[in-house]
């Protein structure tokens, strides 16, 4: 493609400002909660108060003696398919017989306003036989638990063996690891409104979701009408990072709307929203590395379990990141890997970002710290000793034909500037314990910690997630249309960045993202810009093969000698250059494209198999203050290098790296949703701690650009990885500064000063 | 549902005498939750946000005490020149939630909530402060100590408003730390309040959020007081303040619960004293 010199047009590999952001920012954007419709109604959910019950009988007589109250739905009402789920159908609409975590949705009211929904669902009475919750994952494990649903108490078991399974090392290091509950805790809440059709039969939403035709499909096996009857909207969405992907009160709300035949605005509360979705799974890994005296890496072997909750959610997939990631980064030919994800009456698990690998980074590099010791090597030297190429084989026998720069994320990693030194007398807010002003300079002590991830891209194991866009061009302006949920992360600004640099057009409208097109998929696994990206692009270079064909025809020019110089079109041979405004006046075109990734396999059950399609790199080093007698903590830097194809957007980049850190961080020393017998201790902001302000770090950040030859725009999904191995790297650092073993995430106060 | 917006000490008492079941509301930022939550139905209110007087705040230099108004709100106790006047009340004002909070949020209301974890109390109960309390037919005045019952439980009647609180004027080392599972905008899992009263030689200790109400570590004040030669000069090995801490820490009745355990609570109040009697001691130092 022809150079263009420095343009403040808003194409690729600018900070191009988001449509959505000044809207954002001022407080304009309306955001799925703030959908209105005339002549609606409110609608609430009842939830069982019990981890596992059996449900003896439900009296709604008295919520539909409220004045107000228009209906009361219980499981009975539900036309169709009685339960849901992404992977398998296992998860009620309504709890039926029996409740299986405390939180599920047992009715659902219609009222005229949410306090008279509200104190409908206190009148309604259920009759519950309490049952004894199963709680311990082992216990699903081994059998001695009865099952709690049809389809049993383990979700998937899965093994990796390959290479000498006799194979013992010079070296050998083991250790146990635990990971709590963490939730997405995206500040949009969960709402929705649904209009009825006028012949009953059939529903548009609009919701805050991930992915819009799949819960086009569930709802529409739920409420047994045709696909092309539930008509979806997205709404605006505010965070998702995992915890949109599952329905929530997508069906309820469909089903109050078509029982009462009028539009049903359905939104949670805060506290709902920690029973509504579905959080990350809480895990314990048990794993024993083997190495070389001089540190290679030979044998990993690793037991883990992973805690499902009541409903299968996505787990299965889940477990099988989990598995395949547990080498990380490193070469390693001898894996003997077991992994379970089981049913339990806690609350369910699923999709969040890192998904399943986090759990397993977490293992393997407080592994790497330990053989590092072992062997008399440095953090960093272990890890560049045994770090993965492009070539690679993993522990599934797939070789990793992605770009793989991990020497390259550590050393630069390791090139960035350490943080000044503390002050004398620094500023104590900026000290372990913040604000709350506990510490001086002379309690406390600095330390450095490492961690290194792998992540797989895109969705595995033979599933083709492909996603769909439309360019059309009419009138020098340019729409898109595509069905990508813009839950946060900007796609709709990469959008029309595409679209710029491959038309020369600088006017991109966007169609709302509904289902009016075909799917793109899910807003996870890291994959919409390549995705989506790769379908927009696709599309915007059909409708460019088409004006060249005009042009070409128009000016007796070969089609192939034309490219986009800027905004004009050029012939690269000849002298011709018009601009695409007025190449284009008069035509319409219209192109819609679906980008495939390439096929994946299944694992065989040893955990053989080509099951992923690509994967992206990164490393971060983390320091960090301690106040080893309070046991606080204060991180002071994370530095990061991290493997991203290209930047398409500096800005938009550079936010996912400091959000995922900040997420990641989030899990190394507060976020957990704390479980006492299966009910939650915590269910709001005020006890689920998130990272504020005081407690986020400086964040140092080199962008590694190798071109993905398979992504269509040579970029990887930047995503994840920023939130994977940083939280292990803060955890290294605060065993370096305190001595202390430090084996389960979120590191408390108490660890620090009680543990060994 | 009734809202008056009094502007006068009188009409908010007069109010009260007319809606028994009235709520006073001066930030709202425990109401306004508890209401959110429904754990409160309320019926009628009475806004005091109007109520000039109750913003104030004025220094007796006669008496050496200052005068806090019950609505003046923790940005202005956060800042100069209240928190020059009474240091530890600052640096408590200062851990309170977030500033759109501590704009509005009141001793009036932390009083008036009496949570164990609430921030203002500690300091109040250090500095031995006097609440002043009005109704229609009365106007009485309740040493914190007895003013706080229990958990969320206080001696104020139904007709009563607290108007305003009274602390002493001290010369000495005052200090606020807190311990919260973040570096801001937390509640307390454990906090404690250190003041040395330079010009009689006391120290005197409270602790938050480490049994149902505040804790005043008495015995380990008295313990300190029989060690240390403490007029004027406050002199220590590090010795005695850990000790002092540990003495403290047996004081407090702490509990496990999902924000920290009982062990860990008990833990940091003695490090918590222990550092707070040490900076006084330096403070002391460097005065003289
Ligand atoms: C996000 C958030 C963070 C918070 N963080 C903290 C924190 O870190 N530390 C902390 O201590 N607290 C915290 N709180 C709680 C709250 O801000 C404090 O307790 C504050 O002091 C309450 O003051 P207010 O004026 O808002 O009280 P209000 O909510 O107006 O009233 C609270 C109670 O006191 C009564 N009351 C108020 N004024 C009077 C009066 N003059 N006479 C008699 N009764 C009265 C009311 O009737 C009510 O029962 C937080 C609250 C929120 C929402």
């Amino acid at each position: 493609m022809a150079t263009t010199t420095a343009t403040s047009r808003a194409t690729l590999g600018t900070s191009a400002v988001r449509p959505d952001g000044m809207p954002k920012v001022q407080g304009r954007f309306a955001f799925a909660s703030d959908v209105w419709a005339d002549n609606m109604l409110w609608g609430a959910t009842l939830r069982s108060p019990h981890p596992h019950a059996r449900i003896r009988s439900i009296d709604v007589s008295g919520a539909l003696a409220i004045n107000g109250v228009s209906v009361v739905i219980t499981a009975d009402d539900v036309p169709g398919q009685l339960t849901y789920g992404l992977i398998t159908s296992d998860q009620p609409v309504f709890a039926r017989d029996v409740v299986r975590y405390a939180g599920e949705p047992v009715a659902a009211v219609a009222a005229d306003h949410p306090e008279t929904a509200r104190r409908a669902l206190d009148a309604i009475r259920v009759d519950y036989e309490v049952l004894s919750p199963l709680l311990d994952a082992e216990q699903a494990i081994d059998g001695s638990f009865a099952a709690i649903h049809p389809d049993g108490n383990v979700i998937r078991n899965q093994r990796v063996i390959r290479g000498d399974q006799s194979f013992v090392g010079d070296v050998i290091v083991e250790g146990s690891y635990e990971l709590g509950m963490q939730d997405q805790a995206f500040l949009g809440l969960e709402a929705a409104l649904a209009l009825p059709d006028e012949d009953g039969a059939g529903v548009e939403l609009f919701v805050a979701t991930q992915w819009l035709h799949e819960d086009q499909k569930q709802i529409a096996a739920c409420l047994d009408m045709p696909l092309e009857r539930v008509r979806i909207t997205l709404g605006g969405v505010g965070g998702a990072f995992g915890g949109r992907e599952d329905i929530s009160l997508q069906v309820h709300c469909c089903l109050l709307a078509l029982v009462t035949r009028r539009p049903i605005k359905m939104q949670y509360g805060r506290e709902e929203s920690f029973f509504g979705h579905i959080h990350r799974h809480p895990a314990r890994i048990v794993m024993r590395h083997h190495a070389d005296r001089d540190g290679t890496l030979r044998r990993v072997e690793a037991r883990a379990v992973f805690d499902g909750g009541a409903y299968a959610s996505t787990s299965s997939a889940v477990l099988i990141n989990a598995v395949t990631h547990m080498q990380g980064p490193y070469r390693c030919d001898i894996a003997t890997v077991d992994g379970y994800v089981v049913r339990t009456n806690n609350p369910p698990c699923g999709a969040m970002r890192g998904f399943g690998v986090v759990q397993a980074c977490f293992a393997h590099e407080s592994q790497m710290d330990k053989l590092a010791v072992a062997c008399g090597l440095s953090p960093v030297d272990i890890r560049l000793k045994n770090a993965m190429r492009t070539g690679d084989r993993l522990i599934t026998g797939q070789i990793v034909e992605s770009v793989a720069p991990v020497e390259r994320c550590i050393r630069e990693t390791a090139a960035l500037p350490m943080p000044a030194p503390l002050l004398d007398e620094p500023d104590a807010l900026e000290l372990p314990g913040g604000s709350g002003l506990t510490a001086r300079r002379s309690n406390i002590r600095r330390g450095v910690g490492w961690g290194v991830s792998i992540k797989n891209l895109m969705y595995s194991e033979g599933f083709d997630d492909y996603a769909t866009a439309r360019c059309r061009l009419a009138d020098g302006v340019v729409t898109l249309q595509f069905a990508t949920a813009e839950v946060g992360q900007g796609f709709v600004v990469l959008a029309q960045q595409i679209a710029r640099t491959v038309l020369g057009i600088d006017t991109v409208l966007l169609e709302p993202i509904s289902t009016a097109i075909g799917s793109a998929g899910s807003t996870s696994a890291s994959r919409q810009t390549w995705m989506s990206g790769g379908a927009v692009d696709g599309a915007c270079r059909l409708v460019r093969e088409q004006l060249f064909a005009h042009v070409g025809a128009t000016h007796d020019v070969d089609p192939l000698r034309l490219a986009i110089d800027a905004t004009e079109v050029i012939d690269t041979m000849g002298t011709l250059r018009v601009a695409v405004a007025d190449a284009a006046r008069g035509l319409v075109l219209d192109e819609t494209f679906e980008h495939h990734h390439r096929a994946t396999e299944e694992l065989d059950e040893n955990g053989q198999g080509n099951c992923h399609v690509a994967f992206a790199f990164v490393a971060h080093r983390a320091v960090v203050d301690v106040d080893p007698d309070l046991g606080l903590v204060k991180v002071v830097q994370i530095a990061t290098a991290q493997d991203v194809g290209r930047v398409l957007n500096p800005l938009a980049a550079l936010g996912q790296v400091e959000g995922g850190i900040a997420q990641g961080l989030g899990l190394a020393v507060m976020e957990e949703i704390v479980l006492v017998n299966g009910k939650m201790r915590n269910p709001s902001f005020t006890d689920y701690l998130l990272p504020t302000a005081l407690d986020a770090p400086e964040v140092v950040v080199t962008m590694i650009e190798e071109p993905e030859p398979q992504a269509p725009l040579g970029a990887k999904g930047i995503g994840e990885p920023p939130c994977i191995s940083v939280t292990p790297a803060i955890v290294a650092a605060i065993r370096d500064a305190t001595g202390k073993a430090l084996t389960r995430v979120p590191v408390r106060p108490q660890d620090i000063v009680f543990g060994d | 549902m009734t809202v008056i917006n009094a502007t006068t000490i009188d009409q908010v008492v007069s109010a009260l005498r007319e809606y028994p079941q009235a709520r006073l509301v001066q930030g709202g930022t425990d109401v306004m939750v508890e209401v959110n939550l429904n754990r409160a139905r309320v019926h009628d209110v009475i806004s005091l946000r109007r109520v000039n007087e109750l913003r104030r705040w004025h220094v007796d230099e006669e008496s050496g005490t200052v005068r806090i108004g019950a609505g003046v709100p923790y940005a202005e106790m956060e800042r100069a020149p209240l928190c020059l006047h009474v240091p530890a009340l600052g640096e408590a004002a200062r851990t309170v939630g977030a500033p759109q909070i501590r704009a509005t949020g009141s001793l009036g209301g932390n009083l008036g909530t009496c949570s164990p974890a609430g921030d203002g109390l500690p300091v109040l109960s250090a500095l031995d402060a006097v609440v002043h309390l009005r109704s229609a037919d009365d106007a009485r005045d309740v040493v914190v100590h007895d003013f706080m019952l229990g958990v969320k439980q206080n001696a104020k009647r139904a007709d009563e408003v607290i108007v305003a609180i009274t602390v002493p004027l001290l010369v000495g080392f005052q200090g606020y730390a807190k311990v919260g599972m973040r570096n801001a905008m937390v509640i307390s899992a454990a906090s404690a309040c250190l003041v040395h009263d330079a010009d009689n030689g006391n120290v005197r200790l409270a602790f938050g959020a480490v049994a149902p109400t505040i804790v005043r570590a008495r015995a380990a004040e008295a313990w300190l007081a029989e060690r240390v030669s403490l007029r004027n000069s406050l002199t220590l090995d590090g010795a005695i303040a850990r000790e002092f801490g540990q003495l403290a820490a047996k004081e407090c009745a702490p509990i496990d619960d999902h924000r920290s355990t009982a062990d860990y609570r008990r833990h940091a109040v003695a490090v918590l004293a222990e550092r707070l009697l040490l900076r006084a001691a330096e403070q002391q130092g460097r005065d003289e």
